[in-house]
Parts: structure tokens; C-alpha cells; sequence
């Protein structure tokens, strides 16, 4: 499987990302600076976390205007698994790919530790290497993750299976003290409706080595991997 | 021309920072403000002289970057 991480200025997680991927896939991934107007022929496209244009206007905004945001959209639409990390998350927001929007976290300050997250659906190419209802630990990194969206869109959420992550308690419980950031019924990740896009705030590339404290990202890579052949 | 756009969360939408101003007003002895909702302004020098073409600019750039509708309303104010 080819990949290809989108690198936009400020973008501080690409390089992590890839090497979650190439440890997965076996293959470097392309690294496509924004101002491409082009992609190269691949299986799925990240992007990656960090703070894009110094998240400038509204985290995410000026980088879903990015030239190569245009062709993101358009493979994403043609079905290319599309994995949005944090500012990548925002991005995909921002873009119309998927719904809602990420706020400033709802104790304004900047988070950055390990959380726990519930899988809430394992039927996709992103979390077919996890259990339904598994807990993972993964780290999160971010001012503005406080997701919202108006309540018809999250009871659309709910009900057609995309929510993706919540922040929960060890014991699975998605309480008000484990939401980090404040964000509507825990959601910490997202699928669009063909569930061929994810985003997520927490940060699975900053849990795929044993040295990072942890290995629960590993498994979204090796489905990703797995799952994504037929495009490129 | 210029536009002046006010921006501003949605009715509903939680606005934390207005919350912790108010705190910092509260801590410096202002006890009459019940409710603080922070915006922002954006000010644009546009070439368009005909108030009609110019709004109907300044509404597509709301749309489609100046503003996030998902949690935002915005207000346009033309001045010649």
C-alpha cells in the first residue's frame, strides 16, 4: 500500500505519521507539500497533526483552502481512505468532508496526555484491528478539540454507527470527568457516511512504538494497510 | 469600500473564553455582567464601489472561509 501524508506549513506531525505508515505498510509515503495541485496515485491519505497557517482565523481554515485540499476532497470522494489526525481532524472539518467543528476545549487549555478511548465501531477499514467496546490508550495534543455539532447531526452520528472514539473512563464509561475537552457525547472520532474518512483528535502515529508508551495505534495502521489496496 | 464583518457564536454554542472573561471581569470587581460572548471582527478594503455587488462579495467570503456556519453567525456592515 502507498500513502500520502499532506504537509501544510505549521504541520508538525507529518513525519511521526509517516513513520507509523512505512512501520505498517512497509513503504515510504509521499510527502505532498499544499501548494500541490496534485496527488500521486495512492491507497489513503493522512494529515497529519500540528497547527497549519498557526491556526490562523480558526484552526484548520486556512488549510482546507490549501491547493492541494482540492484533490483531497475529490479522492476522498471517489473513496481513497482519508485519515484526519487533530489539526487534521480540523482540516477535514473545515473542508466539508465531514461534519461538525472543533472549538476551543471547554477548559481553554492546551491538553496534552494520554486519554482512553472506547472503539464504538469496528466494522471499518480504520478500526477492523480492534474489538467493538475495546478500550485503547492514546495521547492527545490540542487547544481546540472540543467537538461540536448541532444535536440532529450527532443523533445521525450516533444512530448510523460513526461515531468512531469516545473518550471514556478505564472502566468504559464515557463520564463527564474523562471528556477531555468538552466535546458532545465524548466524540473524540468521526466517520463521513461511507466510513472511508476518519477523524479523530487523539494521536494514533504517537502510539506506534513500545518506546512511545504505547502500541494501541498500531492495529489503525496495519487495517488501514490491509484494507487499502485497490486504488492506487 | 469598506466591509466590517462581525463574527459570533451561535446562539447555543458554548463560548468558554466569554465564560472565563467574565470570571476575570467578576475577579476585578465588575458583579453586573451576566453573560459574556466573545467574536471577532474582520475588516475588509474592498475595490467594489456599488454597496449591492460589494455585500453580495463580503456574503460568499463569510461562506465560504470568513466564517464557519456550522458554529458561527456573521454580520456585514458596509461603509462608503
Amino acid at each position: 500500500m502507498k500513502a500520502a501524508v499532506i504537509v501544510f506549513p505549521g504541520s508538525n506531525c507529518d513525519r511521526d505519521a509517516a513513520v507509523a505508515l512505512e512501520q505498517a505498510t512497509g513503504r515510504k509515503p509521499a510527502m505532498v507539500w499544499h501548494r500541490e495541485t496534485e496527488l500521486p496515485r495512492v491507497d489513503a491519505i493522512v494529515i497529519p497533526g500540528g497547527f497549519s497557517y498557526g491556526d490562523y482565523l480558526r484552526a484548520g481554515a486556512m488549510a482546507a483552502q490549501s491547493p492541494v485540499m482540492r484533490e483531497v476532497v475529490a479522492q476522498a470522494e471517489r473513496g481513497v481512505p482519508t485519515l484526519g489526525i487533530c489539526n487534521g481532524f480540523q482540516i477535514l472539518t473545515e473542508a466539508g468532508l465531514l461534519p461538525g467543528a472543533l472549538m476551543r476545549n471547554a477548559g481553554l487549555k492546551f491538553i496534552c496526555r494520554p486519554v482512553d478511548l472506547r472503539v464504538e465501531n469496528s466494522q471499518t477499514l480504520f478500526t477492523a484491528g480492534y474489538e467493538a467496546g475495546q478500550i485503547i490508550r492514546i495521547p492527545v495534543a490540542h487547544h481546540d478539540g472540543n467537538y461540536f455539532a448541532d444535536p440532529e447531526t450527532i443523533d445521525r452520528l450516533n444512530g448510523d454507527g460513526r461515531v468512531a472514539f469516545r473518550y471514556v473512563a478505564p472502566s468504559g464509561e464515557p463520564t463527564d470527568a474523562d471528556n477531555p475537552n468538552g466535546s458532545c457525547d465524548n466524540i473524540a472520532g468521526i466517520f463521513n457516511e461511507t466510513k472511508t474518512v476518519l477523524g479523530m483528535m487523539p494521536h494514533p502515529e504517537r502510539a506506534a512504538d513500545a518506546r512511545h508508551g504505547g502500541t494501541d495505534g498500531i492495529p489503525m495502521m496495519t487495517a488501514l494497510a490491509a484494507a487499502a489496496g485497490g486504488f492506487a | 469600500m469598506k466591509a466590517r464583518i462581525h463574527i459570533t457564536l451561535k446562539k447555543g454554542v458554548l463560548d468558554p473564553q466569554g465564560k472565563a472573561i467574565r470570571h476575570a471581569l467578576e475577579a476585578l470587581g465588575f458583579l453586573g455582567v451576566t453573560d459574556v460572548r466573545q467574536g471577532k471582527v474582520v475588516e475588509l478594503e474592498l475595490v467594489e464601489e456599488d454597496p449591492t455587488a460589494a455585500r453580495a462579495q463580503a456574503e460568499e467570503m463569510c461562506r465560504k472561509l470568513l466564517a464557519n456556519t456550522v458554529i458561527e453567525n456573521y454580520e456585514i456592515e458596509l461603509e462608503a
